[in-house]
Formats: C-alpha cells, structure tokens, sequence
C-alpha cells in the first residue's frame, strides 16, 4: 500500500525532492558557484525525465481527489521534457543570474502545481494544483530585474491570472450549486444543460480561455511574452499552455460530455476568433518575441479545431500536436533566448542577414519556423495535419476551410522571418556567436525530434492508443 | 522493382550533400546522384514494359507499402502505372539538366543543391503515391525549396515573387487539404475510412459529396498547373528564379497540378468531372487565349517563355476537361513536351543572360554569331513551343485538338476552336522573340567586340539531354503513347463506367 502511494505520486514526489534538494543548497553555508547549480539541477531533471519512463500505473489516491493513469502520465513526462529543454536553454541568461536557486524553486513549484492539476480527480483539486502553479509563474516573470518591463509583465500576469481564476471559482461554485457535487466521476451525471449550469460552465471555460489565451481572452498575452525573460517566456507559451490544455481536453470530453453540442459551437466560434485575431495581429509584429505570443495564440486556435472533433483521433492528434509544439516551439525560443542573451536583439530587423554570420542558429530557427508552420517534412506537417483532419471528423468544412486557409496566412509570417535571416542584406548583422554546449544540445535535441518524430510511427499509434473520445 | 528507391536515391544524395565540402564535392554527388536517378527511371521504364508484355494488367505495378499511422488508416502505398512512369522520365531528364546548367553555382553551393535535390525528391513521391496521404506530403515537400531557391538566388523582385508563389501554391496545397479530408471521410470502406487511392476509386462516392470537394482539389492542384485566373504566380515566379529553378518550377511543379488534376480530382471523382467538366473547358481556353496574348506583350525572354507556360499548361487542364481518352492522352504528353521544353527554353535563356546579362529581347541581337550553339537551342524550343512538327509539341497539342473535337457538343467545339487558333498567337511571339534576340544585328556595342564563349560542355549535355527527349518524342511519338495508354484508359473507362452506371 505504501509503496503504492510513492508510485503512483512518483513525478509529484520527484519533483518535490528535486526543490527541496535546491533549498538546502540555499540554506546551506557554502555559497555555491551557478555554474555547479546549473550542472546540478539540469542533472537532476535529466533524471526527473529518464524516471518518467519507469514503473508507471494507473491508480487513485485520496478517496479520488488525485488519480493517475497512462495517459496522464505521458502528458507529465512531456512537461518534463520541456522543462529540462528550456532549463539547458536559460544557461547563458542564468549563468551570471544573482538569484538562481530561486528561480529554480520557483520553476519547478509552478511544475508541480501543473502535476497535481492535470491529475486533479475534482475541481478543488483541479484549482488547488492551478493556483500553486500561477503565482510562482508571475513571480519568475520579473526575473530579470534590472528590466522594468520585467516587473510590469508580471504585475499584468498575476492581475489577470486573478481575474481569470476569480472566474473560474465562481463558476465552480456555480457548479457545486447546480449539482451537489465537485467530482469529476460524478459531475456528469448531475448535468442538465439548465441556463445556470451553462452559465457556470461558461465561466469555467473562460477560466481556461484565459489561461490558454484563446481571444477573447488573449490580450494579456503579448505584454507578459515580451516583458518576461524569454526562458520564462517559452515556459509560459509551451509547458503552461500545454498543461492547460491536458486538463481542457481531459474536462470536456469526460465531465461536460452532456453539454457536448453547446461546447461545440463556442470551441468552432473561440477557434475562429483565435486564429483570424491571432495571425492579424502576428503579421505586424517586429519583436520576435510578441511575434511568437500572437502565432502561440494562433496556434491555440488550430488546437481547439482539433478538440472540437471529440474524436478519439482529437484527444490523441491534441497530445501529439504539443509533443511537437514543445520541440518546435522550444527550438524558436532557444535561439530567440540565446541570441537575446548574448547581445539583447530581440526584433526582426536585427536579425536581418543572420545566416552570413550565424548558420547554424538561423537554420534552427527556420526549421522550428517551417514546423510551427506545418510545412512537411518537419513534425509539424503531421501534428497540424491531424489537428484539423481531427475537427474535419465533425464534418463542417466551412470551418475546416477557414482553418486550412488560416494556415497560409500564418505561413505568410513565419516566412517573412525565414526572408529576414536568409535574403535580406543588412550592415550591421549580428556578429558572430559561440554558442555554448547546454543550449547547443537543447537545440539538436528539438531538431532531432522535430526531423524524427513524424516518421517514428509508434508515438502516434502509443498515444492513440491511451486517447479517449466519444 | 522496388519504387522506394526513387526516393531513396534523392534522400541520400540530399543527405550526403549536407556532408560534403566545397564545390567540387557537392556537385560530383549531386550529379552523381541525378545519373543514377536517370538510369533508375530508364530501368523502371524497361520493367514495366516488360510486365505489361508479359500480360500484367493490374493498373498499378511495383506496388509497395508500409504502415504508417496505423490508428488512422494512413500507409506509405506506392505503385506506377505508365503515366507516373513519364511523369518520372520527366523529372529525372529536367533534374539532370538544371544540375549541369548550375555547374558554377559559387553562392552557397551546397544548400543550393540541396534544396534542388529535395524538390525533385517532393516530385518523384508525388508522382508514384497511391496513398492520398503520402501524395499531399510530398507535394508540400516540393513547394518550400522553391520559396528559398528563388528568394536567395534569384534576381529582380525575388523576395516579392518568392512569396507570392510560396502562399499561392501553399494556398492551393490548402484547398487540396480539405477536399482531401472530404474524400476520407466520406469513403466508407468496410467499417474504416482511407486514404487509399485505387481503395476510393473503387467506392462510388455519393455525386452530392463529389460536387462539394471536386472544386477544391481541382483548384487547389488548378493553382499548382496555372489554372486561370490563379495563375499569377507563375511569370513572377519564373521570372526571378535563377535557371535551375525555373526549369525546375516549368519542367515540374507545374506538372504536380497536372497529375493531381487528372489523377486525384478527375480519376477519384468522375461524376463531378463530368458536372463541372464546362468550366474547367472555359477557364483552360481562356488561359490558353489570355496566356498567349499576354506573351505578345513581353520584352523579358523569360517573362515570354513565363507567360507562355501560362498558355501551354492551359493545353494540359483542356485536354483533361474534355474527358476523352485522346484529350487525355494528349494531356500528358502535353505535360511531358511542354516540361522539357519550357527547361530546354529557361536553360537557353539562362546561358545567354550569363553572358550578356540582359533578358530583354530588344537589346539582344546577333546571337546567333556570336554563340551558334546556345542559339540553336533557343530556337529550336521556341520551335517545338509554336508546335514545329518533327518535336514533341506538335505531337501533344494535335492530340489534345484532336481528342478535344471528338466532343460533339457545340461549346466544347467552340473551346477547340479558339485553342488552335491561339497557335497563331504563339507563332508570332515565338519568331518576333527569335528574330530580335538571336538574328539580325547586334544593337549592343560591348557585344560586337564580345569574344565570349559559345556554350561550355556541362550546358551542352544539359541542352542535348532536353533535346533528345523532344526530338525522341516528336519523331516516335508512340513511345510515350504506348507507355501513358494504359493509364489514360484505365481512367477514361473508370469515369465512363462510374457515369454511365449511374
């Protein structure tokens, strides 16, 4: 029994260790070098990975507030994987960083926060594990503290992110009103499309709209991509959004299947709107890194295109588009990161002429843009190809034409980066830059997954095969 | 034989290109590569040939699979019959040549041969896809090597073409998308659903659905063949490209819409063929008509030769409207003629724009002095492209005219009409263009003095590749047509058959 507890809370555990590891070494007498912190904790994330893969079960523990299953288990390892890319990628910002044991107490905290709310079997603990991972994100936000921009990124954050859990508690409550209940297992039951579940079920997935930002609920997004350190920054547009969406997906298919036709149309009108607004807005942008927040907000519409299929092929091309997303996403981000790093450019002009001086980078960054653009034969070609064979599913091609035709225009601003760094001249290039091991290494690792993962047919056919639809 | 190894040899080559070192190297296995690609699609010629003497009539031979998204139903299915085969022949003769005519490529040699090589990979699996999957795959696979090929290398406005013709095709490869979706979901095969290509062409897909998603892919591949009026990315494309690409852009991609028209939207949906088929006859003449006046007003040899694709291609969509097995025999040889000689033309047109560093027809004159052999080439494409008897234009366009008038209907006559009187149209631009580029004096002073060489022996075997096709196909022309006959009959009595049932 016991040993069955330890198991089934395995990644929560480790992680928990892993934090307490880093806050002796705080609280210890020795002043320790980052160098040797860094080398430590990306060791032990290396670890918190390769243990994902061993002795995993599906199971419950107290009395169904906190279940595990497969599938639930591959979604965390995901998490994990992003987190240890992104972690070897913040090496050059972190290496002169003042506070960087906190920075990693803080990091692996939001983790675990994201842990027990994927695994929440009940809305309170569904909201427990959401809060735990919000407030330490808005913390790390302004880690970069000499920067203004920094703190104003996670003032926004952490006002919004209220906002946004004020609705969520409020149509929880709503909801533990209307049925009598909290569980998920027992949630559907009680559900009778009366107008005052709606409305509460409404408010829940703003709640989630907000957090994926989806439009309406996007325009905090830009502001907090671009003031945040940019580690920060690809945690919040992969790792959150991904851990969001576990939950989104998980919840609608299995607690609010009885409002099915009402999600529908709102996740068809919501996709709509994201990806029209989103790609709008991305064309304009020149920072890179507000371009990649509006193109991760289009992103999201194409995701929910594929939740609306309800499919099992929708649960698993979900899961299996943000396993790529993750490596595609990350790879932009590692060279937006270290290119930032080393010399504080961070707009599209600057990186004008960028493959005279900096090959490798540009070719990384150009293959993770052809990925997110969906451009065979990167991985992204297969995620976005079954996001929206999966909403075809359902049979409304008019809305499967504006997707499809929303992919082009996001092509149009990937490729206007591609021409930057490719075509056209510039005097001043940015020099060029040695990249160190760590995040030379997290970029070949996202390459490597984006080149191999569609071809390797097991992952699909793995996740498919753990996926639940109706 | 096993197909795969059409891919395969450009996959390697690709891949040993990215470990190569200088020039010399890179071009060495580039060209390598391209040769035994080359012998690769003679020997798949000589085997099918083989198999169908000995009595094979399975219409798809050398077919091979793999699983691929077993959850899906999705599977790596290749298989050849004779139209795949010539489209094939094709892509390996123009891939050879744009190879020799980049021999000098200094600029960022390797990715410049890399990305040739992987369009042509994008092309060969296009064109023996049985999987309707694998076919859009390498489809897209084909399109972004040509946005990077024309906006680093190329010349004049190339950033502007560059993109304009990466979103149209990719734009149309998007319409293709969800018709594609549409045919999957709607071919109940048993209790799953396919993406089989002969699976789905077995099924009779309800003439409702049909009428919905035949637009979409026959545009979507429209755009890839130039289909009036989506057809603007193609002098802007072509015009920027540097050589090799624009032989490649003419001599292939164009030829990707072709083949997906004819055997995706027409093969796998023949009632929507035959309810929009008025259409697809009006747009293909207007194409044709526009196509040639639009040349008539160019001063750009390759804007001329571009426009003239325009024109030409709109010869390929009429033939295959017109659903008459001569039409669409024509139809294919029009696409086989015109894609070596639109690369035989830009292959010409490039040698002598290295040299004088003028495309514009007006300031170029006396060539034919200067470098009988580049000229002889300019001519004799611009022969075979007003339809010369004796080369392969002449052979593709009589056939199409002549399957075209077996329609009896009086628009359909009309269209045919129109379409032959347009070859008076391609004369004139064709010998205007000829006679101020190539006779006559020389208008450029440096050019009297000019003691510039005549064609260096890569651009000779580029150019004698080409014109050895041409000739081949002009003087024997049942060589192509006993390989493509059966294919074409097989589609024609499958769209005959379907209808007529109904």
């Amino acid at each position: 029994m016991t040993s069955q507890f330890f198991i089934l809370l395995k990644f929560e555990l480790l992680v928990a260790v892993i934090i307490f590891i880093l806050l002796f070494i705080k609280l210890g007498s020795n002043e320790w070098k980052n160098k040797a912190v860094l080398r430590v904790v990306n060791i032990l994330l290396l670890i918190n990975f390769i243990a994902g893969f061993f002795m995993n079960h599906d199971g419950t523990l107290f009395g169904d507030m906190f279940r595990t299953t497969r599938l639930i288990e591959l979604q965390k390892n995901v998490l994990n994987l992003g987190t240890l890319i992104i972690s070897a990628q913040a090496y050059p910002w972190l290496k002169n960083h003042k506070h960087i044991l906190e920075f990693y107490i803080l990091l692996l905290s939001t983790l675990l926060g994201m842990f027990f709310m994927i695994s929440g079997g009940n809305l309170l603990m569904f909201y427990l594990g959401l809060e735990i991972s919000t407030i330490p994100l808005a913390a790390i936000c302004n880690f970069d503290l000499e920067k203004r921009r920094s703190s104003e990124a996670a003032m926004k954050l952490i006002i919004s992110s209220a906002f946004s859990s004020g609705l969520l508690l409020f149509g929880i409550s709503l909801m533990y009103g209307t049925t009598g209940t909290l569980d998920f297992s027992e949630l559907p039951q009680h559900l009778n499309g009366s107008s005052l579940q709606l409305f509460a079920f409404i408010l829940l997935v703003a709640g989630f709209a907000f957090k994926i930002s989806v439009v309406p609920f996007h325009l905090w997004t830009a502001d907090v991509y671009e003031g945040s350190p940019v580690s920060v920054t690809s945690y919040l547009s992969v790792i959150s959004k991904a851990a969001f969406l576990f939950v989104f997906i998980s919840v609608l298919y299995n607690v609010f299947k009885p409002l099915a036709a009402t999600w529908f149309n709102m996740l068809m009108l919501l996709s709509v709107l994201t990806m029209v607004i989103g790609n709008l807005f991305a064309i304009r942008q020149n920072n890179l890194k507000r371009f990649l927040a509006f193109s991760s907000i289009t992103q999201m519409g194409f995701i929910l295109v594929g939740i609306s299929g309800s499919s099992q092929m929708g649960t698993a091309s979900v899961i299996y588009f943000l396993l790529i997303y993750v490596f595609s996403n990350l790879g932009a981000f590692g060279v937006i990161a270290f290119v930032s790093a080393a010399t504080g450019k961070e707009t599209m002009d600057d990186y004008k002429g960028l493959y005279k001086t900096n090959p490798f980078l540009s070719w990384v960054l150009t293959i993770s843009l052809f990925s997110l653009a969906g451009i065979p034969p990167t991985a992204g070609f297969f995620g976005k190809f079954f996001l929206i064979m999966a909403g075809a599913g359902k049979g409304n091609y008019v809305f499967i034409t504006i997707a499809a035709l929303n992919m082009i225009i996001s092509l149009y601003y990937y490729l206007k980066v591609v021409k930057a760094m490719f075509m056209d001249a510039n005097e001043q290039p940015i020099e060029k830059l040695s990249i160190n091991t760590l995040p030379k290494l997290a970029m070949i690792i996202c390459m490597s997954g984006i080149v191999s993962i569609g071809f390797i047919q097991p992952i699909y056919n793995y996740i498919y095969s753990l996926s639940f639809g109706f | 034989m096993n197909l795969s190894l059409l891919i395969l040899i450009p996959l390697l080559t690709a891949i040993a290109i990215l470990f190569c070192k200088g020039l010399k190297q890179v071009r060495a296995v580039t060209l390598s590569g391209a040769v035994i690609q080359l012998f690769a699609a003679f020997f798949l010629w000589y085997a099918y040939t083989h198999e169908r003497a000995a009595g094979n009539i399975a219409p798809m031979l050398f077919e091979d699979g793999y699983i691929w998204f077993a959850s899906l139903n999705i599977n790596y299915h290749v298989g050849v019959d004779g139209i795949s085969i010539a489209m094939v022949l094709l892509t390996s003769f123009v891939v050879l040549a744009g190879i020799l005519v980049s021999w000098h490529q200094q600029q960022m040699s390797k990715e410049f041969f890399f990305l040739l090589i992987l369009l042509s990979l994008g092309a060969y699996g296009f064109f023996i896809s049985l999987d309707l999957f694998t076919l859009f795959f390498f489809l897209e696979v084909a399109v972004i090597p040509k946005f990077l090929l024309i906006g680093i290398w190329g010349s004049g406005k190339k950033e502007y073409s560059a993109m304009k013709l990466a979103l149209m095709l990719m734009g149309g490869s998007a319409l293709v998308f969800v018709g594609l979706l549409g045919l999957y979901f709607n071919s109940n095969f048993g209790s799953t659903t396919t993406f089989d290509l002969l699976q789905i062409a077995q099924l009779h897909i309800p003439v409702e659905v049909q009428k919905v998603f035949f637009p979409f892919i026959f545009i979507g591949f429209g755009i890839f063949g130039a289909l009036f009026p989506f057809h603007t990315w193609v002098p802007d494309g072509h015009s920027s490209a540097p050589t090799a690409a624009s032989m490649f852009l003419a001599g292939i991609s164009m030829k990707l819409g072709g083949y997906g028209c004819l055997r995706v939207a027409t093969y796998l949906m023949p009632d929507a063929a035959h309810y929009y088929s008025p259409v697809i006859i009006v747009l293909a003449t207007i194409a044709i008509i526009y196509g040639a006046f639009a040349t008539m007003m160019q001063k750009d040899l390759k804007y001329i030769n571009a426009y003239s694709s325009v024109s030409h291609c709109g010869f390929v969509l009429l033939g295959i409207g017109m659903l008459t097995q001569t039409a669409i025999n024509g139809a294919v040889m029009q696409m086989v003629s015109h894609g070596l000689m639109t690369a035989l033309f830009f292959a010409a047109i490039g040698m002598i724009y290295d040299r004088t560093h003028t495309r514009m027809a007006a300031q170029l004159g006396g060539l034919l002095k200067i470098m009988p052999f580049i000229s002889t080439v300019f001519v004799l494409a611009g022969l075979c492209s007003l339809g010369l008897p004796g080369l392969s234009g002449f052979v593709a366009e009589v056939t199409v005219f002549m399957g075209s008038w077996q329609n009896a209907d009086k628009l359909y006559r009309i269209a045919t009409i129109l379409s032959c009187a347009s070859i008076v149209v391609t004369a004139v631009y064709i010998l205007r263009a000829v006679g101020q580029a190539i006779m006559g004096p020389s208008p450029l002073a440096p050019l009297h003095e000019w003691r510039g060489e005549d064609a260096a022996w890569n651009e000779k075997f580029a150019a004698a590749i080409l014109i050895i096709g041409i000739i081949a196909i002009g003087i024997a022309p049942f060589w192509l047509n006993d390989l493509i006959t059966p294919g074409t009959q097989n589609i024609i009595h499958h769209t005959i058959s379907t209808v007529t049932l109904k």
